[in-house]
């Protein structure tokens, strides 16, 4: 119940922030552009950006800015807060945020010929801004369980955690028990931290993502480039601890011999599942944060485009987007744990796959 | 910004905090955590096992001091009945015994009354005999001159006595 009162009263605020936000996109160009642009508030909100946009107070924008780190193709290195931009509307030492193009949204550097090219960004974003609070958060909350079991190694039997402790006791252990043992098998304990991390870092960083205030909102999990390294990570840890019968089963698979001598079909399938075994996971927490993220948005999005309705309409839909409102964000709470679970169960079954050992001999033995 | 477009500088950012979440909850975060989960859990299971067997040998005393007690019951049972058994042995014994002595007394009683008897038999015999003759003196001396008399009397006498 409480927590249903916590989601109206997150979900009040994200109005609040949207509404803001949202309004003087309506007002200032009276009358000739009264449209809300839906789709682009929502890659807005969905994607990246130099400065951590809160809210517009009138025609104002109240955001945080964020360090931007670049190094520029004739200037060399240059560090500066992303509020000299002005949000988009200055330049700086040089470099200025595209407004349009196929830069759009990024900072491009303006050389002395005029051309415009994109320097090296290492610009800390909002993405990457909410990724380092989000990892300082967990490494705190993860070696503070970790010492509070230090602390007791030497008597296993005073060592029965209580609350937040035994909370993320019982979440490791049902990953450990549920998924990591019985997917990877003998050889698990060599897996175990890295997939734990992963689980850890999806669910911490999609909850987050949920939080509509500060530290959290940002969509990190929905971005590609992280879920791209988090299934780099998974692909290097499949693919540098296979075993020799992996590589024979990926090379020389156990298919009738014309599917491999000639032309060699069933090695380049396998081959290329390789490739696709992360990219999948890499698009599927990709898409379904990012969906998630875009659905409530756009939910939300709904009571003020329905204000030129008049006010019974408006009011009708405004009861009914928060009623869905409030429904998808329990199902995005869901979904954040699903997606966190799903990726590390599959990058424990490709690990499992991965280490596997000669199974083909005592078949050939029965079939002589 | 292309959404499916990875930017390079939060993949940078990325592989760096990652990286280093990884590396810092691999060494000092989760292998400690399931490290001492695993050590409660074989703790656990290892007190279980002693309270198993802690059970097991408190039952087994249990049974051998039943077992005991039981025993010494019948041990009671077994030597009240051999005592009781002696104990009408004895008597019994003690009975035949005397009956036997007994037999033999009255036995011995028995002969030497007959002996006695005997004896006195004989002894009245001869009395009688010497009597008789004594008798038979007199009546002789007496009814001497009636001789067929006398000498019937005498036989009648004789065959009387020897009666």
């Amino acid at each position: 119940m409480s927590d249903l009162i916590q989601k109206t009263t997150v979900l009040f605020l994200l109005f609040l922030f949207v509404g803001i936000n949202a309004s003087p996109a309506e007002t200032p160009p009276a009358e000739e552009n009264t449209e809300l642009n839906v789709s682009e508030l929502i890659l807005e909100h969905v994607g990246d950006g130099y400065d951590w946009h809160i809210t517009n107070l009138g025609h104002n924008p109240v955001s945080i800015p964020l360090p931007v780190i670049v190094k520029g193709k004739e200037s060399g290195w240059h560090l500066f807060l992303s509020s000299a931009f002005h949000h988009g509307h200055a330049s700086c030492k040089g470099f200025s945020i595209a407004q349009e193009g196929p830069y759009k949204g990024k900072i491009i550097e303006t050389l002395a010929t005029g051309d415009e090219v994109r320097p090296w960004d290492f610009s800390l974003t909002k993405n990457a801004t909410s990724l380092l609070l989000s990892s300082i958060i967990l490494i705190i909350l993860i070696v503070s369980c970790a010492n509070w079991y230090r602390k007791r190694q030497e008597n296993p039997e005073n060592c029965s955690p209580k609350g937040f402790v035994a909370f993320v006791e019982l979440v490791i252990m049902s990953i450990v028990d549920g998924v990591i043992k019985p997917c990877i098998g003998k050889n698990y304990k060599r897996y175990t931290p890295y997939l734990l991390t992963v689980f850890f870092f999806i669910i911490f960083n999609n909850l987050l993502g949920l939080i509509p205030l500060f530290p959290g909102g940002a969509n990190v999990t929905g971005n590609i480039a992280i879920t791209c390294v988090l299934a780099l990570f998974t692909f290097a840890m499949v693919n540098i601890f296979g075993t020799k019968e992996y590589w024979k089963e990926i090379f020389w698979p156990d298919v009738p011999a014309w599917l491999k001598v000639p032309v060699p079909i069933m090695p380049a399938v396998e081959f290329l599942g390789i490739f696709t075994k992360p990219f999948a996971l890499m698009i599927r927490l990709f898409a379904s944060i990012l969906s998630g993220h875009a659905l409530i948005l756009g939910l939300t999005c709904m009571v003020f485009l329905t204000v030129r309705l008049g006010v019974f309409m408006n009011t009708g839909m405004t009861v009914f987007a928060v009623i869905l409102t409030v429904f998808s964000d329990c199902v995005e709470l869901l979904v954040a744990y699903i997606q966190a679970y799903v990726f590390t169960m599959l990058s424990a079954v490709y690990i499992g796959l991965s280490q596997v050992e000669a199974h083909h001999k005592p078949k050939s033995e029965k079939s002589r | 910004m292309s959404l499916l477009t990875p930017d390079p500088g939060l993949l940078f950012w990325m592989l760096v905090s990652f990286g280093i979440v990884f590396f810092v909850l691999a060494k000092y975060g989760f292998p400690i955590i399931v490290k001492m989960v695993d050590e409660r859990k074989a703790y656990i299971d290892r007190s279980l096992e002693s309270a198993r067997q802690a059970t097991e040998r408190l039952q087994g005393i249990q049974e051998e001091s039943e077992r005991i007690l039981a025993e010494a019951r019948e041990e009671q049972v077994r030597i009240l009945k051999e005592t009781n058994e002696m104990r009408v042995k004895i008597i019994n014994d003690a009975k035949d015994l005397a009956h036997l002595e007994t037999g033999k007394i009255m036995e011995e009683a028995k002969r030497s009354i007959q002996k006695e008897k005997e004896t006195a038999m004989r002894d009245i015999h001869s009395q009688i005999a010497a009597l008789s003759i004594s008798i038979a003196e007199k009546i002789l001396r007496k009814n001497l001159d009636n001789k067929p008399a006398q000498l019937d009397l005498a036989n009648k006498l004789l065959q009387e006595i020897s009666n």
